[in-house]
């Protein structure tokens, strides 16, 4: 509902704005500056801080000491992993339900929300157990398996919302064109739902990507993605915030990037299409 | 020669009955138009005919084959509809296309058509844009060429008009009767639109609550409906329909009369009533009348020229040559005949 | 994404469904049921289970049933209350946070702006920020009683700088929390605002309604529904929050949250059966708020 508004007006409303955008974001900037310090340097006055040498030093010390890459590893083939798995359990469910819908596609709908819902500390020890059991504690397929479930019920959603929008007289007018099922789903169909699965693809990425719940309770040393290999830097006392920051701002950028690109998907993928 | 054919077709949705076992036989490049207030079935009656519904019984004939069990593509029917219903994700020249690829047709008979078509429909500059760039009318006309570049049988157009502005819809109006003059095709197009329906029609079928009221053309409907629903719905102004004592007085349960066939005079006639609101189009002027005897107020059409006041009272004549009886069912009589 | 296209029909009123097709959709459905299925039955009935034991793994296992004593006793024990304090004070602190200011910044964003598009992006980053990168980079960086910025902060005005995460506990947890959850408010609510028909508040200011009027009497009620959702979500979330608390304060300093405490009995101190019997508490709690939001996401599913 953007109106006209005086000059006056949009300079008082720009400068509120900003001053709150940079508020907000100072944190992020902040680590930013500090990764490029050295230790010595990272504890000092603000002022102290923006004027000393700046290095790339924590990045080396962040790579070389701990193994960074193999977190990250870690990170890339459990969010994307998961997400995949998800999509391909997911668009033939999120398909059916919306060009074929039943009496019962609501209540499969509902019922698969509400398993969104169950907080994780009540399953924790079980799923541990199971875990112990199939030998797949601290491993890349478990946490694969795990995030994928959890993440399962908004793929399924947000696809079967994109689905939906596909108007039927489309599909009508693909067969008075003489389009048989196959030509339907691979000249029609397929081509219009790509955007909405990329978009679900991109926000569960990032879902998973922050997942913090399993990912700490479930993995040590050899499975753990970036979020517990951070979680490891609240142990260790002293000087340690150039390196704190470096190993941060490295675990944060990729998906910060792709977050930008997923504003749109967040809101109707994490308000399940209540908000539009 | 009969070109489709439908016989006792009926149509239900679960218990609802949409569609009452109808006969009707459409001719070898007739434009018919089904017309009918929303809900009435003719859509259903459309898409019963496109093979996008099936029936619950009857028969459904094209050119003399029966095509009731046929899948939509088989049916050599081409369908305009009501919001078009372009691919989005392909180009202009693409969606136009793409029913030639269905058919296998080679790269360059398909290109040949494709070009023709969109010369005929002015779209030669926009064959490279996506559905989203174009705006309402340039849609349309898409939506045209991908009908008949498959040179069907016949075309089918739901609602076509409906999404367009009222200044386009009736330059697009013009351009699908030239299209069909041009043609020579038969078309089967639904609106709720009775001026749309009086315009293009050779054939005009007024349906209500899934059952044919009447089929003729449109002087015919106009002329001689066969019962109250057909006489108020064609023509505009409505005709005035009056019941009670004014009927009774001339043998009829409602009498019918056009606001044309209505002389009004300032001094005698035979009713007269309040001047209400009086609509000048210019060309005509109509006059909105409250009869003390009429429910409803009377509609008369007067010279652009006479000038009346609010609250004035004058007097109306019916033409009686042009008067229409209906018996207490609604039904046309004839006293004549 | 289709927006042009004035679709007059709803996919489903058309027969696209044969018996055939019918069949074939049961089976596409069927993976994703499954494993859901199993997803929720499995461990449920394992947690469902042990609640009733007494099972210690590592001092002696199994050590038989006990009936509803694990529920007793963890509602009993001294941390109970407590616990439900702070994740009551914690989530209700959140959501007040988030909600309001969300609700200010979004009508802010609203409004024409210079550079709207990157306020906007500067806005909802902490949104993707891991939650152990923000608890950590607010306990370290910023809330750190010696090298911390908000510390350097304090001293430059002469203050001595709080103990934040042993003394102010909750507000410092409250203000990390907030902190990454007033992205997702403000875009669901500026998304919101972003609907709000223009007419409308043009015929209130035409009737004369004063600004703080216009706010109260057709902003709020249409930004209702919205403020709903976020709130039913925020809380289900809330309600789990674990790593924050994991990474600052590991319970510390009157921080433990009902799932904080229930981790610690089933992880740290090996009490399955207790533990079990906090999950099934947290599992009623977290479903009593699930009833309204799917209720209002069911309503959208008719529409």
């Amino acid at each position: 509902m953007p109106r006209a508004v005086t000059t006056q007006k949009k300079i008082l409303n720009s400068a509120i704005s900003w001053a709150l955008a940079i508020i907000i974001f100072f944190p992020i900037f902040w680590i930013v500056v500090l990764s490029f310090k050295t230790e010595g340097d990272a504890i000092r006055t603000p002022i102290e801080v923006l004027t000393s040498t700046w290095t790339f030093d924590s990045y080396a010390v962040v790579q070389e000491r701990s193994d960074y890459f193999k977190h990250f590893s870690n990170s890339v083939i459990i969010a994307i992993g998961s997400t995949l798995l998800g999509i391909i359990i997911a668009v033939p469910a999120a398909w059916s339900m919306a060009f074929v819908p039943s009496k019962r596609t609501r209540g499969i709908l509902m019922w698969m929300l509400s398993t969104k819902m169950l907080p994780a500390v009540g399953v924790l020890y079980p799923i541990y157990l199971i875990f112990i059991e199939l030998g797949i504690l601290d491993s890349r397929t478990g946490l694969v398996v795990i995030l994928m479930l959890i993440n399962l019920p908004i793929i399924i959603w947000m696809l079967y919302t994109y689905f939906k929008e596909i108007p039927a007289e489309i599909l009508e007018a693909a067969r008075m064109d003489g389009a048989n099922l196959r030509s339907e789903i691979l000249y029609i169909l397929t081509p219009m739902a790509i955007p909405g699965i990329a978009s679900t693809l991109l926000l569960n990425i990032i879902l998973a990507w922050n997942e913090a719940f399993w990912t700490l309770n479930l993995t040590a040393a050899k499975a753990a993605p970036l979020t517990s290999f951070i979680a490891s830097y609240s142990s260790p006392e002293g000087l340690f915030f150039a390196k704190l920051s470096a190993a941060s701002v490295m675990a944060i950028t990729p998906i910060l990037i792709m977050g930008w690109f997923s504003q749109k998907q967040l809101v109707r993928g994490l308000t399940f299409g209540a908000v539009k | 020669m009969k070109q489709i054919e439908l016989n006792q077709v009926s149509k239900y949705f679960g218990e609802i009955e949409v569609i009452r076992p109808l006969d009707l036989q459409i001719e070898n490049g007739e434009f018919v138009v089904f017309v009918g207030p929303s809900g009435c079935g003719k859509s259903t009656l459309l898409r019963l005919i496109a093979g996008l519904e099936d029936v619950t019984s009857g028969q459904i004939l094209i050119n003399g084959k029966d095509t009731t069990k046929l899948a939509p593509a088989d049916r050599e029917l081409a369908m305009v509809f009501q919001s078009y219903a372009l691919y989005p994700h392909m180009t202009v020249r693409k969606n136009i296309e793409f029913p030639l690829r269905m058919a296998g047709l080679d790269k360059k008979e398909r290109n040949k058509r494709v070009e023709d078509a969109a010369k005929a429909l002015n779209l030669t500059d926009y064959l490279e844009r996506r559905p989203g760039q174009l705006s309402g009318g340039q849609r349309q006309r898409v939506a045209i060429g991908r009908a008949i570049v498959r040179e069907p049988t016949a075309f089918l157009f739901d609602e076509p008009l409906s999404n367009l502005d009222a200044a386009l819809r009736v330059g697009m109006r013009l351009e699908i009767s030239e299209l069909h003059k041009r043609l020579g095709a038969t078309m089967i197009y639904v609106t709720h639109d009775q001026v749309e329906a009086m315009t293009l029609a050779d054939k005009i079928v007024v349906l209500q609550a899934g059952v044919i009221e009447q089929v003729g053309t449109p002087l015919d409907l106009y002329h001689n409906p066969k019962n109250t629903f057909v006489a108020g719905f064609i023509g505009s102004p409505k005709m005035n329909l009056i019941s009670g004592n004014e009927a009774d007085k001339m043998g009829a349960h409602t009498i019918g009369i056009r606001p044309e066939h209505l002389s009004i005079t300032k001094n005698t006639g035979l009713w007269h009533g309040v001047v209400g609101v009086t609509e000048q189009l210019g060309s005509d002027t109509f006059v909105h009348l409250n009869c003390e005897s009429f429910s409803e107020s009377l509609t008369v059409r007067a010279d652009s020229d006479l000038s009346v006041a609010y609250g004035e009272t004058l007097y109306v004549t019916p033409d009686l040559t042009h008067l229409h009886k209906f018996d207490k069912n609604g039904l046309r009589f004839d006293e004549k005949a | 994404m289709f927006s042009y296209i004035q679709s007059s029909k709803p996919i489903g009123t058309s027969k696209v469904s044969t018996k055939h097709s019918r069949s074939l959709a049961r089976i596409m459905v069927a993976p994703a049921v499954f494993a859901l299925l199993v997803w929720m039955i499995i461990p449920l009935s394992m947690t469902l289970y042990f609640s009733f034991k007494k099972y210690l793994p590592l001092r002696g296992g199994d050590l038989g049933w006990v009936g509803f004593e694990n529920y007793t006793r963890f509602i009993s024990s001294s941390s109970f209350w407590p616990a439900v304090a702070t994740t009551m004070i914690i989530v209700g602190g959140v959501l007040i946070i988030t909600v309001v200011l969300g609700t200010l910044i979004a009508l802010l964003l609203d409004q024409p702006i210079w550079g709207q598009g990157i306020v906007r992006i500067m806005i909802i980053a902490p949104f993707f920020i891991m939650p152990t990168v923000s608890g950590l980079i607010w306990k370290n960086m910023f809330m750190d009683p010696t090298n911390g910025f908000l510390a350097h902060i304090w001293r430059a005005f002469g203050a001595e700088p709080i103990q934040w995460l042993s003394h102010a506990s909750l507000p410092s947890l409250i203000m990390i929390i907030s902190w990454q959850w007033l992205p997702f408010a403000t875009l669901i609510l500026l998304t919101a605002v972003q609907s709000l028909d223009s007419e409308q508040l043009e015929a209130a200011e035409m009737d004369g309604a004063k600004p703080i009027r216009r706010f109260f009497h057709i902003i709020l009620p249409h930004l209702a529904r919205a403020i709903t959702v976020v709130i039913l979500i925020q809380t289900i979330f809330l309600l789990s929050i674990f790593a924050e608390i994991f990474v600052t304060t590991a319970g510390a300093f009157g921080t433990k949250t009902l799932t904080y405490l229930i981790f610690q009995r089933v992880l740290e101190s090996q009490n399955v059966g207790l533990g079990s019997a906090g999950g099934v508490y947290a599992i009623i709690l977290a479903n009593i708020v699930a009833i309204f939001l799917m209720r209002i996401v069911g309503k959208n599913l008719d529409r």
